[in-house]
């Protein structure tokens, strides 16, 4: 099974490479987005928190503008049904589980490299802490947008329905995120944030088992 | 017919008498309400906000249920069950909300002022509209049931971490948050016994005004996705 998902997060990787969409609407989005920023901060110095929070504010909207593809493309081109016939629904949605863990990955290290160039507040202190929030945010984020991902590609892929369906799942995840994020600006130990941590790692655990049982019922229809 | 009746008399004497019974530093006659330091004269919404909050828990508890049975068995009525218990949800969300949002202004100041209990109803707000937005976007009766039960049971999932892990995160205004070290739960001690046959008249009032309006809701809606169907069908007439 594992094999199949590779194949399959592989296809998708090559028609990815072929047609760039992703990589290019998303490296824009971002340079998009953080100018929107900085043009609005102008000359004004902005606190630690609110660069935190305006951290994972692109991210969201990062994510919400690129991730719903891997799913609205096989309704697109038509080939949901191939799929259908040649694969467990498992295996597809670990495949586009994959691609869209890659793609939250690179997205995300792009955003936070370029914060830490343009934001002077975005210094982290505590680096292990950031790095393990950062990674079990994306494994988050990549977990509950490919689920809704694939709500959507059912449902007529309604591009303004995307941000609206995922924000309140994943609201518990941004908010805690955020402020994982400013603690690891603080110098906070790991041992005082370790409540934040396990609520990252429960969500994240409970999304990907809701999520593959839950995955069925849209495959299939 | 009759438990309408009764239902109608026992709404009205919760309302008549939240709303005019006195409050007193020392109350002696049976319709006087005891003063509570912090709460005052605003004690008096509690009767009317912590019903519909409560309401707007049981809706979205009864549409996950009802969701997760439309999954098993594929039964459009266990959705239009669902469909109905969220639309009363949305409606006495709203209603909590606004009543929230007047008890603060008097209580703590500012109308909002994300406490922990106003980002979690914020967010059960949000997932009902999302989930009427899903709705309403999908043409295909099965698949609309389909999609909306899974929506419901990934929005459901998250719920335990409002309930458990916000008031953790942000500071709370409400009774029984992490950091309240005065009050605890009003109900308990604060309230005379006839404040508590109120509030507890009131919870059971709306309680029975919500499944009377949800049976109301379901079955209209089973009778008109039934008629559709006749109508539409190439066998009718």
């Amino acid at each position: 099974m594992i094999g199949e998902s590779y194949a399959l997060f592989k296809k998708d990787f090559h028609s990815e490479l072929r047609t760039r969409y992703a990589i290019n609407s998303l490296a824009m989005f971002i340079i998009v987005a953080i100018s929107v920023i900085l043009f609005s901060i102008g000359n004004e110095t902005i606190t630690e928190s609110l660069t935190a929070g305006l951290f994972w504010v692109v991210i969201f909207f990062t994510a919400m503008s690129g991730l719903a593809r891997a799913f609205v493309s096989e309704e697109e081109r038509g080939t949901t049904l191939t799929l259908q016939l040649i694969a467990s629904p498992t295996t597809v949605f670990s495949g586009k589980l994959i691609f869209n863990l890659i793609l939250v990955f690179c997205m995300n290290l792009v955003i936070a490299l370029l914060y830490s160039a343009l934001f002077e507040k975005f210094v982290v202190q505590n680096f292990p802490l950031f790095l393990l929030t950062f990674i079990l945010g994306n494994i988050g984020l990549a977990v509950a947008s490919t689920i809704i991902a694939a709500i959507i590609a059912k449902a007529g892929a309604k591009g303004t329905l995307y941000p609206v369906l995922s924000f309140p799942i994943l609201l518990p995840l941004i908010l805690t995120s955020v402020q994982l994020t400013l603690f690891s600006f603080d110098g906070t130990s790991f041992e005082e944030a370790q409540f934040e941590l396990a609520i990252v790692v429960g969500y994240d655990i409970i999304m990907l088992t809701a999520s593959y049982m839950l995955f069925d019922f849209i495959w299939k229809d | 017919m009759i438990w309408k009746i009764f239902l109608f008399l026992l709404l009205a004497f919760v309302s008549i008498a939240g709303i005019a019974f006195p409050i007193v530093e020392k109350p002696s006659a049976w319709y006087e309400f005891p003063f509570i330091p912090g709460l005052e004269e605003n004690a008096k919404i509690i009767f009317f906000h912590v019903p519909t909050a409560w309401l707007t828990v049981i809706a979205f508890l009864l549409s996950t249920i009802f969701s997760f049975r439309y999954l098993r068995n594929k039964n459009l009525d266990e959705d239009a069950k669902a469909h109905s218990a969220a639309q009363l949800g949305m409606v006495f969300c709203i209603l909590a909300t606004v009543t929230g949002a007047v008890w603060a202004k008097f209580a703590w100041g500012q109308f909002w002022s994300w406490d922990p209990r106003q980002t979690s109803i914020f967010a059960i707000l949000l997932i009902y509209g999302a989930l009427f937005a899903l709705r309403s976007s999908i043409e295909s009766e099965d698949k609309r049931a389909t999609l909306s039960a899974v929506y419901s049971l990934i929005a459901f999932v998250t719920v335990p971490f409002f309930i458990f892990v916000m008031p953790r995160i942000m500071k709370g205004l409400h009774p029984g948050s992490a950091d309240d070290t005065n009050a605890g739960p009003v109900i308990d001690f604060k309230m005379n016994s006839n404040m508590q046959l109120i509030f507890f008249l009131s919870l059971i009032g709306f309680t029975i005004l919500f499944f009377w309006m949800w049976r109301v809701g379901y079955r209209s809606i089973i009778i008109k996705d039934k008629i559709n169907k006749q109508l539409t069908s190439p066998l009718a007439g």
